[in-house]
């Protein structure tokens, strides 16, 4: 209770007391509002149990026999554990979001260079990201997938298609979050980069040392949206054949008829993007607290 | 204390944005250790002339020649010319996302490829001089007005550069805080730096300036030590500039 409170030490005169009325005001907001919610969640799961497939949907969906059957697979009936294919995803989502990271950036600085000589450049990027925003995801996984083995290239053409599908995800996503590394570069100051280059420095340390770092931090929110939906997006590898989650799943329910392992897999993919989101909250706060609040430490 | 060498001379510059014609033919010789003050009304073209001389606008016609260097020639690299040339913005422009310490050294260490022990400790000298050394590991957001402005004249010192532009470094602070950066800037001017500063501050343009240059509409239209051009301006438009200024009780 020191430093900013100090002020309230000595009022210049006590404090009302409160009156009996407004406690009782308070009181009765707070019964009105537990009542409120109780009636809410009541009607709610009442409209859910009364309905006419309430049986049903709960054998179908939520049946925790089909649950734990699913996650960890029955090997004898040739059925994958969906922990095993969610695996999978998660190793496409890392590598991915370190490839989109990367190109992304080099995309959006490409777009960034001033100069007839860098025109051709700046022109494939903007065709690059125009063609791969405008394409469905689910088209380019499946042009990729069937296409790039037809060419017969070297190498390039006997691959997976765990390899085509993350390639396809990793252009596309690359398209989009180069534009939001792109709003983030035009959002700092042009007075910014004048003052680096009033210093000497070059335009390419201007744009490493002064600009990127402001440009990065500022959009690491829309950043980190864009990859939780990448990791959701992961499951549409699903339909060139790897045994990822959805995959694994969608295999159990055609089988077994039960549409329990997609609960699972959904299960899955929040618990994955939620610890995501907390540490971009906290990236925000410490970043915040450093530059304006309490302590330099 | 005026050297006899030519820090800066500036031949018929002309500048234009579009249809604008800002600088209009500017003809100006700075002598090393002198300082110059350049006073006249907004618009006048006082902030354009400051950026020609550090190559942050491409000058239309005309030469300007720094320490003899043709600086404005074709093919010169212009960020060795700016490491010479110190320049102070009317808004600090310091880098939020970096210490006091890191907005002093990055140039010298990216720029001259000093070290970062000599980058540090002669960052520690100037802030010490400038009274700013124990706010080394702050980030620039949580310094007052003049504080800021003081770093960014340490940041431009930092290179040490021949020559020093400030551009109304005052401008934008509260007025009880202009007086800490001036005193700044008179300790520079003690100090044999040659200088070129825009601004309103006209008791301060009288008490440290060696001459005062009037710009007005692109061209310097009256130019001589504070004494004259202060208490006996030739040019019309000049006695109209001072009254105004005396009006809104700026001097």
């Amino acid at each position: 209770m020191t430093g900013p409170r100090a002020w309230v030490e000595e009022p210049l005169e006590p404090p009302p007391p409160k009156e009996r009325g407004s406690r009782l005001l308070g009181n009765r907001a707070f019964l009105v509002s537990s009542v409120s919610t109780i009636v809410f969640f009541a009607v709610l799961t009442l409209v859910v149990v009364l309905a006419p497939g309430f049986r049903a949907v709960g054998a179908q969906f939520f049946s925790f026999r089909a649950m734990k059957a699913s996650f960890f697979g029955v090997p004898e009936a040739g059925l994958p554990p969906i922990w095993r294919g969610f695996l999978l995803n998660v190793e496409v989502f890392m590598v991915a979001e370190v490839l989109i990271l990367i190109l992304a950036l080099l995309i959006a600085v490409i777009r960034q260079i001033p100069g007839p000589v860098f025109f051709p450049f700046r022109m494939v990027a903007i065709v690059y990201t125009d063609l791969f925003r405008g394409t469905p995801l689910l088209l380019v996984i499946f042009m990729f997938t069937y296409g790039i083995p037809a060419l017969q290239i070297q190498g390039l053409s006997t691959q997976g298609p765990v390899v085509y599908g993350g390639a396809a995800l990793v252009l596309s996503y690359s398209a989009y979050v180069s534009e939001v590394y792109r709003a983030g570069i035009e959002s700092v100051h042009a007075s910014q980069m004048m003052a680096a280059r009033s210093l000497g420095l070059t335009r390419w340390q201007s744009l490493r040392y002064v600009i990127l770092p402001q440009a990065i931090r500022r959009v690491i929110p829309p950043l980190l949206n864009d990859f939780v939906s990448l990791q959701k997006d992961t499951a549409l590898l699903a339909v060139v054949g790897p045994i990822e989650a959805v995959r694994a799943a969608g295999i159990y329910s055609s089988l077994r008829f039960n549409f329990s392992p997609y609960v699972v897999a959904a299960f899955l993919f929040i618990l994955l993007t939620i610890p995501l989101a907390r540490f971009t909250d906290h990236l925000i706060e410490r970043d915040r607290r450093r530059r304006a609040g309490g302590g330099a430490r | 204390m005026i050297g006899n060498g030519e820090a800066l001379r500036m031949e018929k510059v002309h500048k234009s944005f579009d249809a604008t014609h800002v600088l209009r033919g500017i003809d100006l010789s700075v002598a090393e250790h002198e300082v110059i003050c350049l006073i006249g009304a907004s618009g006048s073209g006082k902030s354009t002339l400051l950026r020609c001389v550090n190559l942050l606008e491409d000058i239309d016609a005309g030469r300007i020649v720094v320490e003899g260097e043709e600086i404005t020639a074709e093919g010169v690299d212009v960020n060795r010319i700016r490491r010479h040339i110190g320049i102070v913005f009317q808004s600090f422009n310091l880098f939020p996302h970096m210490t006091v310490m890191r907005n002093i050294t990055l140039a010298p260490i990216k720029a001259l490829k000093m070290s970062a022990a000599d980058a540090e400790a002669g960052a520690t000298e100037l802030l010490e001089r400038f009274g700013l050394v124990d706010k080394r590991d702050e980030f620039p957001d949580r310094l007052s007005g003049g504080q800021q402005q003081r770093l960014a004249i340490v940041r431009a010192l930092a290179m040490k550069p021949d020559i020093m532009l400030l551009d109304e470094v005052t401008s934008a602070l509260d007025p009880e805080l202009v007086a800490e950066v001036l005193n700044v800037i008179r300790e520079l001017a003690a100090g044999g730096m040659t200088m070129v500063i825009a601004t309103h501050e006209m008791g301060f343009a009288r008490d440290i300036a060696n001459r005062v240059c009037f710009l007005d509409d692109g061209v310097i239209l009256e130019e001589g030590p504070p004494a004259q051009i202060f208490t006996e301006p030739r040019e019309e438009r000049t006695k109209q500039f001072l009254q105004s200024i005396i009006e809104a009780g700026r001097m």
